[in-house]
This record gives structure tokens, sequence and C-alpha cells, in this order.
């Protein structure tokens, strides 16, 4: 019995390892499967190309990436925020896209060297309790959060790559010793951490905590599920950091051996009927002009934003994580 | 034969006869054969090789990533991540011994069903329990829902101290169940007989005979503590392992990580310093046949006291889970969410699963009886490398992995061979622990009448010590099984492309607040998980009866 399980498991491993395929297109998805999967489906049956993806958190995905270098097996990178993307570009592991098909998109949502482009957009919100909290209680920008009324009631999520890049943001359009000073404020206020977006939706749902800043769309996915959450979404009215509206990147890797396909995925997620996928499915901006938002949220345009280069985020991520540290946040 | 009580010098109890004097566990005489040691090597080699990634790492790295060791918050978490595991350990090893000796050793009504209830929460992830508490607690959940009281949310130490004591007491439980099993009842009703009480003759005989296994047990309970993620970090409890998270997400340099990481290794060193020295050189085997043990009569006050205490294990630890996870699912199946299951990762997780409980009990032999039988220097870096190796959050070793397979391993790769393997080494210590545990029940003697009967090295390990410690063995695959079910760091950096889990689905919804989907996935592995565990408890039965 034993022996046998020994063989079995010698068969089992020999036959796993000569397993490799070089004709599938292969994505590092930072985007899980739950959101991306029924898209990758439909690409599939359209183009006939076989995607095999891999599905990771975004994080995971660009540290799996930067350790591969250009051993990578991957041709194509999908990940949730600009940073993430902006990291692995940074390395010279991107190749520019096509004009064709950066000009999809709004120029303010892509790389300026064009190594990604933006898919779908998230803003960056205060979600809060609607019981306790109406929208004239909350501030007109992110600064207003660290006045002492705010002591112990905004949840946020430090080590999440959502928060790190509204950070690295504010430290474009502030400056360093704002952005400290901000963060500092919210220590000194004891503003409750959390590990991610998720969670603070949850607790605040829950009435666990009042509000907190995260993206726009958890909480739709929170209503759909559970339509009697007594939650709702305030945006900034003011364009600064806490307003920004971060788009998901993809783009194509220089050591990839499939670009056709590669470029055909992306041209694909950038059609209309994706988009619209991400409008209904996702609750995500959509990017590409005429397609509009999930009715529940302000069209995309309402939303102001700040002035700022995004493929700059990936230069500022690790002087965003020293200032948070600095702070005492994580 | 003498016993030492696991906290003090002195020598406890000592009698005479019952047991014979125990031969020295390490044949002074005999060296291993060499074979061994290359086995032993061979195992032990991919277990070091994140390690030297990391001090590579380490000594490269700038001075300014070198000023986080000597930045008082590091110092700081270093205290949190220790006290939590002092916490935890102190409880699992509490709930852990006290359980199964109601179950094994009393005659508490029911004692078939618990035994099989009482170590389910080993098979729920600690994000999953994590997540359940935070849902049944607080001023909107389950409970104040239901009761209408006032209830504040279970987070931050309290939450982690709980969620993680409810992952690892299983450790404790199913390692001393199996000893209490083994024991020979003789040196215990010598002791009542001598008049001493019960409470005194289980303090002061049954006790420090379980220390083995108390101690792989707490040894195993406290690693995982120090590397768990998903746990501190939902319940809000900065950490060790959110630092190092946090810094990974944070950074396009890596070297903070590794730096950390390296802190985490030299913490978890003290900690299995700490049991290697109290594990001292006591021998625990009889040569003779094991009597089954009577089990002690409650008292009605008892009965009930027992009875409470089982009671409010199996409700934090199964009942309040699977009804937050049954009412995710139901919430979403009525909002017309698609609640089905995902038979790819249902069958993914078996395998790979699988293949990681053989592998790892295949591994476990040699390292067994190098650190057993032939006790010495090399031996114990052989033990201590597997140990640490557990005690280190799965991305740091994961991310080890990918480094060295994507230059060195070619088409291994993101195969399937390469994910078990690293699920072996990861969860080594858990097979070795538990087959540790059994070996030293195994009297050097027997092995040695073996081989005096001119039964070669080999052959002597393949029909004597194996099948005598089978017991242990078996414990260790099915931990290693379970274990790498809940399984999930590792598993989305290695695995196979394509290649799906349960524990990637439940993460992946969860992540995303699809909650009903997360549930339903969690619920399957629940299931699925409970079926080797309802094995694993018999074959401890077995085994003695």
């Amino acid at each position: 019995m034993r022996r046998f399980g020994l063989i079995a498991l010698v068969v089992a491993l020999v036959v796993s390892a000569c397993s490799t395929d070089t004709d599938t297109l292969t994505v590092y998805s930072g985007r899980s499967e739950d959101l991306i999967g029924p898209l990758i489906q439909q690409f599939e049956e359209e183009s006939g190309i076989d995607v095999a993806v891999r599905y990771g958190g975004s994080t995971e995905i660009a540290a799996t990436l930067l350790e591969e270098g250009d051993r990578s097996p991957a041709d194509v990178v999908f990940t949730q925020d600009p940073a993430s993307i902006g990291a692995v570009a940074l390395e010279g592991m991107l190749d520019p896209l096509p004009i064709a098909l950066l000009s999809r998109v709004p120029e303010r949502f892509s790389d300026t060297d064009g190594r990604w482009v933006g898919v779908s957009g998230r803003a960056r919100t205060i979600v809060y309790d609607t019981t306790l909290l109406t929208p004239a209680d909350l501030p007109a920008t992110e600064d207003g959060l660290i006045g002492s009324e705010w002591q112990g009631l905004v949840g946020i999520a430090p080590a999440n790559g959502s928060f790190l890049a509204f950070v690295a943001a504010k430290i474009l359009l502030d400056g360093e010793a704002a952005t400290l000073a901000w963060l500092e404020g919210m220590a000194a206020n004891g503003s409750p951490a959390y590990s991610n977006n998720s969670s603070i939706v949850s607790a605040v749902a829950d009435g666990q905590l009042d509000s907190g800043l995260v993206n726009h769309y958890y909480l739709l996915r929170r209503l759909k599920e559970q339509p009697e959450t007594s939650a709702a979404n305030y945006f900034f009215p003011e364009p600064t950091a806490g307003s920004l509206v971060m788009p998901a990147g993809v783009g194509i890797l220089s050591a990839t051996n499939n670009r056709e396909a590669a470029e055909a995925f992306v041209a694909f997620l950038l059609s209309e009927r994706s988009q619209r996928y991400f409008a209904s499915e996702t609750f995500e901006y959509p990017l590409i002009p005429g397609v509009p938002a999930n009715n529940a949220l302000p069209p995309i345009g309402d939303v102001p934003t700040p002035e700022i280069d995004l493929s700059e985020l990936a230069t500022v991520l690790d002087r965003a994580t020293d200032l948070v540290t600095q702070a005492g946040l994580l | 034969m003498t016993v030492q009580a696991p906290w003090g010098p002195e020598p406890a109890v000592k009698v005479v006869g019952a047991t014979e004097a125990a031969p020295p566990q390490s044949r002074t005489g005999r060296k291993a054969p060499w074979w061994m040691w290359v086995a032993g090597v061979l195992i032990v080699l991919p277990l070091v090789l994140p390690l030297v990634f990391l001090f590579f790492r380490v000594l490269g790295a700038s001075d300014a990533a070198l000023d986080i060791l000597f930045d008082l918050r590091t110092a700081e978490l270093a205290l949190r991540s220790t006290v939590l595991t002092v916490l935890v350990t102190a409880t699992a090893v509490a709930v852990g011994v006290a359980a199964a000796w109601v179950i094994s050793s009393t005659e508490v009504p029911g004692r078939k069903a618990w035994g099989v209830l009482v170590p389910l929460p080993l098979v729920i992830p600690s994000y999953v329990l994590a997540l359940s508490f935070l849902a049944a607690s607080g001023p909107r959940g389950t409970l104040a829902t239901v009761t209408g009281w006032d209830v504040p949310v279970l987070d931050g130490l309290p939450g982690a101290w709980l969620a993680l004591t409810l992952s690892t007491f299983p450790f404790v439980y199913l390692m001393v169940l199996a000893a209490l099993r083994r024991l020979d009842p003789a040196l215990e009703d010598a002791a009542r007989g001598l008049g001493a009480s019960r409470w005194r003759s289980f303090w002061t005989v049954t006790l420090p005979q379980l220390r083995p296994a108390i101690g792989a047990g707490a040894l195993l309970a406290a690693l995982y503590t120090l590397s768990d993620f998903g746990a501190v970090s939902l319940m809000r409890y900065a950490a060790f392992t959110t630092a190092i998270y946090a810094q990974y997400a944070g950074r396009i340099d890596r070297t903070p990580a590794a730096v950390l990481s390296v802190l985490l290794i030299l913490i978890a060193l003290v900690i299995i310093w700490a049991e290697q020295r109290t594990r001292g050189n006591a021998a625990y085997h009889t040569s003779r046949p094991a009597r089954r043990r009577s089990r002690q009569r409650l008292s009605t006050g008892e009965r009930i006291a027992a009875l409470g205490f089982l009671v409010s294990v199996v409700t934090l630890g199964v009942v309040i889970p699977v009804v937050v996870l049954t009412t995710w699912a139901w919430r979403g199946a009525r909002v017309g969410e698609t609640v089905t299951i995902d038979w790819g990762a249902v069958g993914g997780s078996l395998v790979g699963s699988s293949l990681a409980a053989i592998l790892a009990m295949a591994a476990a032999i040699p390292i067994v009886v190098l650190t057993v039988r032939y006790r010495g220097r090399a031996s114990g870096w052989l033990e201590r490398t597997v140990f640490v190796t557990f005690s280190l959050p799965h991305i740091t070793v994961a991310l080890a992995v990918v480094f060295f397979a994507v230059r060195y391993l070619g088409p291994l790769y993101q195969s399937l061979t390469l994910l078990v393997v690293v699920y072996a080494s990861i969860f080594l210590a858990q097979a070795t622990g538990a087959t540790r545990a059994s070996m030293l029940q195994v009297n050097p003697s027997v092995e040695e009448a073996s081989r005096s009967l001119g039964r070669g090295p080999l052959q002597t390990l393949r029909s004597v010590t194996v099948p005598l410690i089978r017991p242990g063995l078996l414990a260790g695959g099915a931990l290693v099984f379970l274990t790498t079910m809940k399984e999930l760091p590792a598993t989305l950096l290695l695995r196979p492309t394509g290649f799906d889990t349960l524990a990637v689905r439940i993460w992946s919804a969860a992540n995303e607040l699809f909650y009903a989907r997360a549930a339903a996935s969690a619920l399957v592995l629940l299931g699925l998980s409970a079926i080797p565990l309802y094995f694993l408890v018999l074959s401890t039965k077995e085994s003695s009866e």
C-alpha cells in the first residue's frame, strides 16, 4: 500500500512536470477570478486563443514578476492599481502599447510612456454609517479628517495597495511634509487600521465603525448581497488625493513571444462589451468614453480628479511606505 | 524509571519495576548508516534554500533597509508577536490537554462524537475563523441580532488570541490524545494505589509522561501562530507577519521584508531552542504491551463541567463558523447569487494536499530516526531547519522559491511537483513532530533485537521501526493534509497556471466581498477535511485497542 502510494506520487509528479504549453496566452492577474473570470472565458470563446491566468493579489503578482525578471512566463500583467503595475514598468519589464489601444482611454488614466493602459476606474471615497452620519458632517477633503472630532472614527487600511497608492498621490500633490503631517494626524487620532478595503466596508456596514477611507465599489457589492445595509459612499467634492480615480492597469511584457494574442487581449478589455461588464458586474467605472457607469454612482466626469501623473505613483511608492511607517501606522 | 516533571528539575515520581530502566535514546555505540544522512540532507536541502536566499538579501541590503532593524516599531512588533504567541500557546496547551484527557480518560457522555468534533477547528482556515467571529460579534452581529444584547466587536488581541487558539489547540489535542492512548496505565494505577488523589496522579504521573506530546503540539502551535497572517490581519492585531506583508505590498525594494523575515527566524529559533531544552533526556517507552487504561468515573458536577467545557470549545470552533458561513451562503442564494461548488478547485485541493501528505510522511521517517536515535549536533540542526521553515510566513518562503526555481529549475517552475515539494517542506514539521512523539515511545531494544538477529539497518527500519511509528506517521500525514487544504500564499505564487484550490476560491471571493461564494467554498472545504480528520481520530484509537 505504501509502495503503491509512493509510485503513484512519483508518476503524478513526473507527469505534472512535463505539461507545459507555449501556445497559450499567460496572464498574471492581480484582479481576482471572481471579478474577471467571466471576461476571460468570453475572450477565449471569441478569439479562439487559450488563456491561462495566474490570479493573485496585485502585490504578490508584481513581486513575483520582479523575482522572475526576464525569465517570466507571463505575457500580460493586469493589476488592481497603477502603483504595482508601475513598479513592473519601472524595472523595464513592459513594452509600450500600440497607440491604437492607448488612444481608447483618456490619457490621464494611462502611463505617460504608454507601457500600461487603464482598464477600469475606482474612486477613493469615504464609506459611512448612515445611521450616525450625514454627508453634511463629512469634510470637503481628506485633510478635514485629522481634526479631533474624528478621533477613532475613520478606518484606514495602511498596508493596502490602494491606500498606499493614495498616499503616493498625496506626496506628489502636497509634498512629503504635508503627507507625513496628515498621516501623523490620522495616527494621533487613533484611526483604526484594517487589513483591506473589504474589512472596512464590512465593519462600517456591521456597525463596528463609523466611517472609513476605501474604494467606491466594495459597498455596492455588499448592498447587492444585503440590500438592507445602512451605509453609503461619500465622494470628496474637492480635487485632492482623497478623490483620486485610480485605474486598474494592463501591460504587455517585453519578454513575451505572444505579442499578437496579448494585444488582442488588451483590445478586448478595452472593448465596449468588456467595459459594460465592469460597469454592471464589478461596479467599477468604465474608462472608454460613451460607456456609462452604474447608475448608483455619480458620472466619472462629476468626480473631481486632481492633476496627477499616475506613472509617477510607483516612483514614490517606497517613500509612501516609509512615511506610513514613520507615522507609526504600519 | 525516572519521570521528570516538565517544569522542575526534581524527579517527580520514582517507580521501580513498573517500566524497565530505559536505555539512552541515542545509541552511542552505533553510527547512523550513511544513506540515512544522505536522505536527511536531501530532504532538508529545499528547506535551506529560502533561508540562504534571505540571508543573501539581507547581506546585500543598503543601510537604509537595515535601519528597520533598529527601529522602535520593529521592537514593538517583535513584542506583540511574542505576546500573542505565548498567550496562544498557553491556552492551546491547556485546552488541548484538557480536551484529550476528558475524552480519552473519563466517562464523559458522547465521547466518540466529541472525539471527532473537538479537533474540527483545525480544518477551518484561520482567516475564515476570524471573519466569522467578526460577523458574529459587534453591535449588528449575529449574536446581538439574536439576543438583543449590546455585544462589543471581538477584534485586536482578544480576537486574534481566540481565533488562533482554536486554530492551534488541535495540534496539542491530537498529539496528546495519541500519547494518552499508548500510555502504560501501570504507573498511574500504582500512584493511585499508593494513595495519590486523581488530580495529584494526573499532575505528577500522567502529565510528565505526556511531555513529548505536549512539547511537540505546543511547538507547532507556537510556530503556526508566529507565521499566521490571515487571523492577525483581519483581527487588526499588528504583528511581524502583517509588517512583512506590508513591506512586500508597499515597496519595490524587497530587502526590508527580508530583514524582518530574518528577525522572525531568530524568534522562531528561540522558541525551538526552548522546546529542545525542556525535552531533557527522559525516555518514555515501556517494554510491555500497553494495557487499556481504565476510564475515570465522574461525579455529576464533574460531568456537567466536562460537558460544558467540550460544548464551549465546539461552539466557538465549529458551530459559530458554520452558522455564519451558512447564513452567508443562504443570503446570497436568496438574492439570486449563483452559489455553486467549483469541482476543479475541489480536485486541486484534494490532489495537492494528498501528495503533500504522502511526501511529508516519507520525508519525516529519516529525519525522525536521525534526531531521536542518533541525537547530535548535526541531527539537531536538521530538525531546527524543519521547524524554522514552518515558522516563516509562506509568502517569504514562496518568493524565495520563485527566485530559485525560475532561474535554476526550468520546467519545474510553476509545476505541481514544485508546489507539492514546497507544501511538504513548509509543513514537514507537523509530520516530524507527530512522528517523533511516536518514536520516543518505541523501545530501542526492539530495534537492537532485530539488528542482532541479523537484519540490516534498512530492513529493521522497514519491518520494525516504521510499523511501530505508524500511528505517529499517519497523524502527521493527516495534519499535513489538513493544513495544506487551507494553505493560501504559497499556492497563489507557485501553483501551475490554471490550478485552483478551495482556499484560493475562498480568499478570492471574500477579498472582493462576495461572501456568499466564499461561504460555499468554505463549507465544502470543511466537509472534505472532516473526512480525513475522522479517520485520524479513529486511527489513534485503533493503535491502542
